[in-house]
C-alpha cells in the first residue's frame, strides 16, 4: 500500500447524440462526468453504482478502449491520456481487463491455447513457441483449470470456467493493474465465490492491483480495500471499505447500503427507499445530480454542484451536508 | 458474504484424450445428417471427377468428327455407340458435355473466388473503418446492384471483348457487391462483440484483430454464399456463352452448345437436352450443398 499506481483526474466521457440526415450533434450523454480517484499499488478499489452510472465506461477509459472526452489518467507516472495509439497498445501490457460476460468475451473460433498465447505473441513475451505453450499450461493451472484444457474451444466450458480463461488471458502478460468489469455478475452465486477467491489468491501471488467494478455491494465489500460509489457519471463517495459500510456519509450510499439484505431474521432495520428514477444522463439535473431523489435535499443542492472532497482522512464525499463542518 | 465457500478446484477432469470439437467439426456433423445436402455434395463431386478426369472418361475427343464410310455421323440419335447422340458436325455430345464440366466448374470457381476476395476486402474496409469510406463503398455496391446482373455482365463483356476469360471477369465483377455487403454486415456485427473489445484490451493491432478475429468469424456465411454463387456463376457463364459473349464456337461450353443446337431443336432435341441437363444438375448440386452448408453453419455455433 504505497504510492498511487493509477491516478485519475476529472475524467469525462460525453457521447454525442446525433440526429437528422447530416448527423448533426443534437445533444450529449454525459456517461462519465468528472471522476477523480487514485489506486494504490497492490490494493483493490471497488467501484459500485447502478447500471448506467458510468462505472464500466470509466473502466474502459483507463485502457483507452473508449477515448476520454476530457481529463487525465496517469499510470505509473506516465500520462496515458496523451500518448499515441501505438504507445497505448504497449501500455496495455501493464493494464489488463477481465470482462463481464464470459460467453461473449472469448473468440468462439479459437482454442484456449490460442486465446492465451495471443497476448504473449502480441507483446513479444515468449518468442519460443514450445515455451509459450508450456506457459499457457502453467497459466491454466494457476487459474484452477487443467493443462489438457488447452486444446478445447470456449463452448466446451461452463461460465465459471470461461471466466477463469478470461482471467488467465489477462494474466498472460503479467500486468500490474487489472480492471475487472463486473467479472462475477454473470455467474451463479456458488461460482461467484470461487472466482472471487481465485482473484484474491492471484492478487497475492502476482502483486496485482485491481479496479473492481460491480453492482453487488456484498461482492465489493468482500474483495475491496476501498470502495467508490458512482451516481449518474460522478463519484459521490469514496472510502475504505469497512468505513464506508459502517458509516456511509452520502445519502445515496446510505440508501444503497440499506438495501443490502442481512442474513439474520432478527435483524430489523430501516430501508431507505428512494423515490423516482435515475435522471437521464443526457439531461442531468442542475446542481447535485442526486438532489431529485435525495431525502435530505436542501436549496443549495439544486443550484450548486457539491465538491468531491476529503471530509475525513481517506474518506471523500460529494455532498453539501458535509461541506461546512469537515469533522463529522 | 463473509463465509465464502473455498473450493479451489471445482473442475473435475473428464476423459483426457477426448478430441477437441472444433466449430468446423460440429458443422460437418450437422451437414452429414442432412440427406439433401449429401446428395448435393454427391452431384458436385461427380461433376468435379468428370472435369478432372475428362480425358480418361470421355469416349471421344471433343473435336473428333465421326465419319463413317458413307458420310458424317451427324445428328445421330442417342445409341449404344453415342450415348447422348452426335451434333451437327458429328461430334460426340457425351464427350463434349464431360469436357464442358471443366469449363463451367473452373469459370464458376474462379469467378466466385475473385468476387469473394475483392468483395471481402472492400467489405472489411467499409465495415471496420466506417464513416465516409463505408458510404462510398456501399453506394458503389448499391449502384452495381441496381442493374440486372446479366445486363451488367453483358456491358462489361462488351467493353472487354467477348471471350471466356472476359466472361469470367464480368461474372466476378457483378458478384462483388453481394459478397461485399455480406462481409460488411458481418464485420459490423462482429466488431461490437466483446471478444473484439477483449482483443483490443490485450493490445492487438487493428490488422491482427481484422485477420485473426473478425475475418475467421465471418467465414461461415461467405462459404455458404460462395457455394450458392458458384451455381449462379455457372448459369451466367452459360447465359453469356449462349448469347455468344462467352466461350467461342468449338469450345465445348454448355451454354455455347445450347446456342449452337438451337436450330435443331425439333429434329434433334438431344443436342440441347444433354447440355441443358448438365447445367441444371450442377446448379442443383451446388444449391443443395449450399443450403445444407447454411443449415450446418448458420444456426450459430454452440455457445
Amino acid at each position: 500500500m504505497s504510492q498511487p499506481l493509477l491516478e485519475v483526474k476529472e475524467l469525462k466521457k460525453h457521447f454525442p447524440i446525433t440526429g437528422g440526415v447530416l448527423g448533426k450533434e443534437v445533444g450529449q450523454v454525459k456517461a462519465v462526468d468528472g471522476v477523480t480517484f487514485f489506486i494504490r499499488e497492490g490494493e483493490t478499489l471497488g467501484l459500485v453504482g447502478e447500471s448506467g452510472c458510468g462505472k464500466s465506461t470509466t473502466g474502459r477509459m483507463l485502457l483507452r478502449l473508449i477515448e476520454p472526452t476530457e481529463g487525465e489518467v496517469t499510470f505509473n507516472g506516465k500520462k496515458i491520456t496523451s500518448i499515441s495509439g501505438s504507445e497505448m497498445r504497449k501500455m496495455r501490457r501493464d493494464i489488463q481487463m477481465v470482462f463481464q460476460d464470459p460467453y461473449a468475451s472469448l473468440n468462439p473460433r479459437h482454442t484456449v491455447e490460442k486465446i492465451l498465447e495471443e497476448p504473449m505473441i502480441v507483446h513479444g513475451i515468449e518468442k519460443n513457441s514450445k515455451k509459450r505453450k508450456q506457459k499457457v499450461r502453467e497459466l491454466l493451472e494457476k487459474v484452477g483449470l487443467s493443462s489438457y484444457h488447452a486444446k478445447r474451444y470456449p463452448h466446451q466450458f461452463s461460465g465459471g470456467q470461461r471466466q477463469r480463461i478470461g482471467i488467465a488471458r489477462a494474466l498472460a502478460v503479467k500486468p500490474k493493474l487489472i480492471v475487472a468489469d463486473e467479472p462475477v455478475s454473470a455467474l451463479d452465486v456458488s461460482v461467484q465465490a470461487q472466482v472471487l477467491n481465485l482473484l484474491q489468491d492471484l492478487q497475492k501471488e502476482f502483486d496485482l492491483t485491481f479496479l473492481f467494478i460491480a453492482h453487488d455491494l456484498g461482492v465489493v465489500r468482500h474483495i475491496s480495500d476501498r470502495v467508490g460509489v458512482m451516481y449518474l457519471g460522478k463519484l459521490v463517495e469514496l472510502a475504505g471499505s469497512e468505513k464506508l459500510y459502517e458509516k456511509p456519509l452520502h445519502p445515496y450510499t446510505q440508501a444503497l447500503l440499506s438495501a443490502v439484505p442481512v442474513p439474520d431474521v432478527e435483524h430489523k432495520k430501516e430501508r431507505i427507499v428512494l423515490q423516482g428514477d435515475v435522471p437521464s444522463p443526457s439531461n442531468p439535473p442542475k446542481g447535485c445530480p442526486f438532489h431529485t431523489r435525495c431525502p435530505e435535499a436542501m436549496d443549495v443542492c439544486k443550484q450548486v454542484v457539491p465538491k468531491f472532497q476529503e471530509v475525513e482522512q481517506d474518506h471523500y464525499v460529494a455532498c453539501h451536508l458535509y461541506e461546512d463542518n469537515k469533522s463529522i | 458474504m463473509a463465509e465464502l465457500a473455498r473450493n479451489d478446484n471445482p473442475i473435475q477432469p473428464n476423459q483426457q484424450d477426448e478430441k477437441p470439437a472444433s466449430p468446423w467439426r460440429d458443422a460437418w456433423r450437422n451437414f452429414r445428417k442432412n440427406k439433401l445436402a449429401l446428395i448435393g455434395l454427391g452431384i458436385v463431386t461427380f461433376f468435379i471427377i468428370l472435369a478432372v478426369f475428362a480425358p480418361v472418361i470421355a469416349p471421344e475427343g471433343i473435336d473428333d468428327q465421326k465419319i463413317s464410310t458413307e458420310n458424317y455421323a451427324k445428328l445421330e440419335s442417342p445409341s449404344s455407340e453415342y450415348w447422348f447422340g452426335t451434333d451437327d458436325f458429328g461430334r460426340d455430345i457425351l464427350s463434349r458435355v464431360i469436357y464442358g464440366a471443366r469449363i463451367s466448374l473452373t469459370v464458376g470457381f474462379f469467378a466466385v473466388m475473385g468476387s469473394v476476395i475483392v468483395g471481402s476486402i472492400l467489405g472489411i474496409v467499409a465495415g471496420y473503418y466506417g464513416r465516409w469510406v463505408d458510404t462510398i463503398i456501399s453506394r458503389i455496391f448499391d449502384i452495381m446492384l441496381a442493374f440486372p446482373s446479366i445486363l451488367l455482365a453483358i456491358a462489361i463483356v462488351a467493353v472487354l471483348g467477348p471471350s471466356l476469360k472476359n466472361a469470367l471477369i464480368a461474372i466476378a465483377i457483378i458478384n462483388i457487391p453481394n459478397f461485399g455487403r455480406l462481409v460488411r454486415s458481418k464485420v459490423l456485427s462482429i466488431k461490437e462483440e466483446e471478444y473484439i473489445m477483449a482483443a483490443k484490451a490485450v493490445g492487438m493491432k487493428d490488422s491482427r484483430i481484422l485477420f485473426q478475429h473478425i475475418l475467421p468469424n465471418s467465414f461461415a456465411p461467405i462459404i455458404v454464399q460462395g457455394t450458392l454463387a458458384i451455381a449462379t456463376a455457372i448459369i451466367e457463364t452459360a447465359a453469356l456463352g449462349f448469347l455468344g459473349l462467352g466461350a467461342k464456337a468449338p469450345t465445348p461450353e454448355w451454354g455455347t452448345m445450347l446456342a449452337d443446337s438451337r436450330q435443331f431443336i425439333t429434329d434433334a432435341p438431344y443436342t440441347m437436352i444433354f447440355p441443358g441437363l448438365a447445367i441444371m444438375l450442377t446448379v442443383l448440386g451446388f444449391n443443395l450443398m449450399g443450403d445444407g452448408l447454411r443449415d450446418a453453419l448458420d444456426p450459430k455455433m454452440k455457445s
